[in-house]
């Protein structure tokens, strides 16, 4: 399977769109630090590009790698390869990319201007989200037939994700502001990885005593030890779940 | 070598496949004709494992192929439009796949690379070839790898005769190595001299498989072109596809 990868990985870094993101990231990262006196502001603002830029490039960069590589992929097809090792070493690849794009342009700055609990919760999120949302388009571009259905449906589940889900979490809460909604809503934020991601992230830090007796309850249980596990599988599934049913399609699917 | 048994497949409402049965062995040259739009693609593609057939089973030595994929280690696949990843060098491409493969460089047939002077293009990427050089390619790649079976989609469309002639020439030099090869075509002159059987399709059905002494004998003609359009007549398909076919040749050719 790596030898499928390492030339997916060849054309990607061909593309040098992955080199444009990383330094993106690095100078975002390096001047949140330095604009910032105190690091901790600095990740709050660092919190928030991760939230929302890295699952918008994973999405669109993943989409559109895909129907670019149509071709390679409809190569491999005729030869002795199946279906699924086809899409795992793409998989492999496009996350290998945008993974190391992450590390270098966020992993590094964080690494050396605040490798704290809080920042190594920065990145696992990070990371998991990268994950997420490449599995995620994976499937998108699956379904969709061809190239702007395909990067259409990767924005609107941005949108989804990113903005929709929140409004709709919002609604429920203020319809239902009069029952005991602690736990419904740690169930709701499993549906989402960008909200889970971000509940993570914030109870690391001092904003988190802010948050009242709902924050209290979250801290008990995401500062627990089964809160990471919690948060780690629930990331997972969200990692193979997607990817799983774009296999699936994909396996059936006539080239 | 190949069965296929019943096979259907239909996109949405047109049906491209009909129950399709047949058996094709060892040192046959079988030329799949029609008009376009007959199914011939697809029927190739079904063999290949791109298109999931609907119905029906097709067997590689007696292997059934929705199983391994190994069974494509014994095919090499000329496409009728050969579309490849436009950053890769056509010589990058031809180590990926013998790397891919996992075939030392002595197994490799290298007679079309050298005929059709295929190192000085070594180094130019695969998007700035014309047309005919990308069949060329197309063409040295199914030949590359020593394949039993060779599936040939509309071989010398898009090929200057000295091209097409040296690709004719390996094609019977590879029958009389025990070979099987399936080659889709519309220029009969063409298949002429190379084909044993003759499978003709319309609308996606079987209308016959014959090998070409009996075609020979049952019309009373030695030119395949004559021979089919007989038949045509014959058998009342009102064919319009072979009348235009063999006007145009007439015009263009001197027997």
């Amino acid at each position: 399977m790596m030898k499928l990868s390492k030339y997916v990985l060849y054309d990607i870094v061909r593309s040098k769109i992955i080199l444009a993101y990383t330094l993106f990231l690095l100078i975002v990262s390096v001047s949140m630090f330095q604009m910032e006196e105190n690091s901790s502001k600095a990740m709050l603002s660092l919190l928030n590009i991760v939230l929302i830029v890295l699952p918008l490039v994973s999405l669109v960069f993943t989409t559109i790698h895909y129907y670019n590589s149509y071709e390679f992929i409809e190569l491999m097809s005729s030869q002795p390869m199946s279906r699924t090792r086809i899409l795992m070493s793409e998989y492999a690849g496009v996350s290998i990319s945008l993974l190391s794009a992450f590390l270098a342009g966020v992993g590094l700055p964080v690494m050396l201007f605040a490798a704290d609990a809080t920042g190594y919760a920065l990145l696992f999120t990070g990371i998991c989200l990268t994950l997420v949302f490449t599995s995620i388009a994976f499937l998108a571009s699956v379904i969709a037939r061809d190239k702007a259905r395909g990067i259409g449906l990767a924005l609107l589940l941005w949108f989804y994700f990113a903005l929709i889900y929140d409004g709709l979490v919002l609604l429920i809460l203020f319809s239902f502001s009069d029952y005991p909604l602690e736990k419904l809503t740690l169930l709701l934020s499993a549906l989402n990885p960008v909200d889970l991601g971000r509940i993570f992230i914030m109870l690391k830090m001092d904003v988190s005593t802010l948050m009242g007796y709902t924050g209290a309850l979250y801290k008990d249980f995401f500062g627990s030890n089964t809160g990471i596990l919690f948060t780690a599988g629930i990331m997972l599934v969200w990692i193979i779940v997607p990817f799983w049913l774009a296999v699936r399609k994909f396996k059936r699917k006539d080239l | 070598m190949i069965r296929i048994e019943n096979i259907s497949k239909r996109f949405r409402k047109l049906q491209v496949l009909d129950n399709i049965t047949a058996s094709f062995e060892k040192e046959q040259v079988v030329s799949l004709i029609g008009p376009n739009g007959s199914g011939k693609t697809t029927l190739i593609k079904c063999m290949l494992g791109m298109v999931k057939p609907d119905s029906g089973k097709i067997l590689v030595n007696g292997q059934l192929i929705n199983g391994h994929p190994s069974y494509r280690e014994q095919i090499g696949y000329m496409p009728q439009i050969g579309r490849y990843p436009d950053n890769m060098k056509v010589g990058q491409l031809f180590r990926m796949l013998q790397n891919i493969r996992n075939i030392p460089d002595e197994k490799t047939d290298r007679d079309l690379f050298q005929q059709f002077e295929l190192e000085k293009i070594a180094g130019k990427p695969m998007r700035t070839l014309s047309g005919g050089t990308r069949q060329k390619v197309s063409a040295t790649l199914a030949f590359f790898f020593n394949p039993a079976l060779l599936i040939l989609d509309e071989p010398t469309a898009g090929l200057d005769p000295l091209a097409s002639e040296i690709l004719k020439a390996k094609i019977l030099a590879e029958k009389k190595k025990g070979k099987l090869i399936l080659i889709t075509s519309h220029i009969l002159s063409d298949i002429d001299e190379l084909t044993t059987h003759i499978m003709y399709l319309q609308e996606g059905k079987m209308q016959f498989f014959k090998n070409m002494e009996t075609l020979q004998e049952e019309t009373g003609e030695l030119r395949l072109g004559k021979a089919i359009a007989r038949i045509m007549k014959g058998e009342k398909f009102t064919s319009e596809w072979i009348d235009k076919m063999l006007e145009v040749k007439d015009n263009e050719r001197i027997y």
